[in-house]
């Protein structure tokens, strides 16, 4: 089991849901992040006050998979995020010890589906 | 009876303009709240608003007990003194000395409404960090021996500024260099705010701001083209002159940040929209529209070379610019009526320097002196008076947690639900 994390575009959810549906991943949970890497914030001018290198507004997803999962999910995100520009963002794919479903209890691989 | 003799004594027209005015002044105090409540932080929009409203309340009852009859009860050249005091002898008939076509209270209670704003626009400069219960105490005070006396002094009947001709329509001195000196004061001896030095903080709510800025300019219609008194021809050269400052001070201030910082910003222009309206304010009633552009038009070049580059290098924390705006854009009005002031517009007035009347200017410039030295000492005496007794500055810690949640123990924005 892994727990699969990606920082996206904001504008980019749509495309990312509609790949991941079709890769058949279902379950996702989705935050609204600040946050910047190598691309730098934009210059915000209030009264001639500049505040550089702002964090930006960005999507978090959270997605744990089963490991026959793993590929044909991070392969979505990317197909659905990228642009090829600085700031399409990140996945990071974690290790994942447990899950349980709390409606039935079920535990394990079982649970995640 | 005597309703018959009160109806036959004043003008019903006059009468109901006034009225409206007074509401759409009114309506001035909660448009600035959210003016300054949408350039907070989040966590402090509730305790602007509450300042705000809590002015609306307090000064309506201090104005109608004895604030009414310190202003423009007949007296000395410095106050009236208390010979109107709840209101005595200030009826239903007209009160020639002030409004010959209006009942008396029509008058008062439109007057409240600018005794009621004036403190309210010093909120801004010391916005987010100042004790729920000492601003309380300072604004009544200050209403009492600053605003009362200072609307005496240019408005009042024996008032000495009134006396000497100075011109003020609608209260460019007794408002805005009153309120934006007294915020030069508080904001200098208050202190800048914690997170000062290390970063600015965005407005957390610009759409506020904007909205604000709508209302106050709607209301300021009732400001300006109400303080004719009637509804007459005086009435709309303020209404027209009062719309087209605004309106070229707001483009102006839009493209000075174009050409300065880049790109024409919202928060500008709206900024820009109400230092048009300030500038207009005392001359409303003896300028025509071609001086009206020329007072907005500047306007802005002098508000923004204020808030972009003297606030900075003198390092006060004006937090919401109200002496960047009212108080500069109230000096330039004060001055700029004696620049184009025309009895062709209003022959009760007085001609300006362009008009051949040097004289005026000097009258102008002797009132804004005043006015700023008498707001300057008395501010800073209330504030230390206040601030010895109760202190006035929050601790650091509620700074950091917020004025909405440490003065009022509510916030503005729920996380959950």
């Amino acid at each position: 089991m892994k727990l699969i994390i990606a920082i996206i575009q904001p504008h980019r959810l749509e495309q990312v849901k509609e790949q991941l549906y079709k890769a058949e991943v279902n379950l996702i949970t989705v935050n609204e992040v600040l946050g910047h890497g190598r691309q730098k914030g934009i210059d915000e001018v209030y009264r001639g006050f500049k505040e550089t290198g702002n964090l930006m507004r960005k999507i978090r997803l959270e997605i744990a998979v089963n490991d026959n999962f793993v590929e044909p999910t991070v392969n979505a995100i990317m197909k659905g995020a990228q642009s090829g520009e600085t700031g399409d963002g990140k996945i990071f794919v974690l290790p994942l010890e447990s899950c349980v479903r709390i409606r039935t209890g079920e535990r394990g691989w079982v649970a995640i589906g | 009876m005597m309703e018959t003799e009160v109806k036959n004594a004043f003008d019903s027209g006059d009468t109901a303009w006034v009225l409206i005015c007074a509401a759409l002044v009114m309506l001035m105090t909660p448009g600035l709240a959210f003016f300054y409540g949408g350039l907070v932080k989040r966590k402090n929009i509730l305790g602007i608003l509450m300042q705000c409203f809590i002015i609306l309340a307090a000064l309506s009852i201090q104005w109608v007990l004895f604030g009414y009859s310190l202003a423009f009860a007949p007296g000395k050249g410095f106050w009236g003194g208390f010979g109107w005091f709840g209101l005595k002898g200030v009826g239903l008939e007209p009160y020639a000395d002030y409004s010959a076509t209006i009942p008396h209270q029509a008058f008062m209670i439109f007057q409240a409404m600018f005794a009621i704003i004036t403190p309210a626009l010093i909120i801004g400069a010391f916005a987010e960090r100042m004790k729920f219960s000492a601003f309380l105490i300072f604004t009544l005070l200050w209403a009492t021996f600053v605003y009362d006396p200072i609307a005496h002094w240019v408005w009042g009947t024996g008032g000495w500024l009134k006396n000497l001709g100075a011109l003020d329509f609608a209260g460019g001195t007794v408002v805005h260099i009153n309120a934006g000196i007294a915020a030069l004061v508080t904001a200098m001896v208050i202190g800048r705010r914690n997170c000062y030095e290390k970063y600015v903080s965005p407005p957390h709510n610009l759409p506020f701001t904007v909205l604000g800025a709508a209302l106050l300019w709607f209301g300021w219609f009732g400001f300006n083209a109400g303080s004719a008194l009637g509804a007459n021809g005086l009435a709309v050269n303020a209404f027209v002159v009062t719309n087209t400052s605004a309106a070229a001070a707001a483009l102006s201030w839009a493209f000075l940040d174009w050409k300065f910082n880049g790109k024409p910003t919202l928060l500008g222009t709206v900024s820009g929209a109400v230092a048009g309206l300030v500038a207009i304010t005392p001359a409303a009633g003896f300028v025509g529209v071609g001086a009206a552009m020329i007072i907005g038009l500047l306007v802005s070049v002098f508000c923004f070379v204020s808030v972009s580059f003297i606030k900075p290098r003198f390092g006060y924390d004006d937090s919401l610019d109200a002496f960047g705006i009212h108080g500069i854009g109230g000096i330039w009005g004060a001055i700029a009526t004696g620049l184009f002031a025309t009895r062709v517009i209003n022959p009760a007035g007085s001609n300006g320097f362009f008009c051949g009347n040097p004289r005026q200017l000097w009258i102008q410039l002797a009132a804004v002196a005043a006015t700023a030295a008498y707001a300057f000492i008395v501010t800073f005496a209330i504030y230390k008076l206040v601030d010895g007794v109760i202190g006035v500055r929050v601790a650091g810690k509620e700074e950091s947690m917020g004025l909405d949640l440490t003065q009022h123990n509510e916030r503005a924005y729920t996380m959950l639900e």
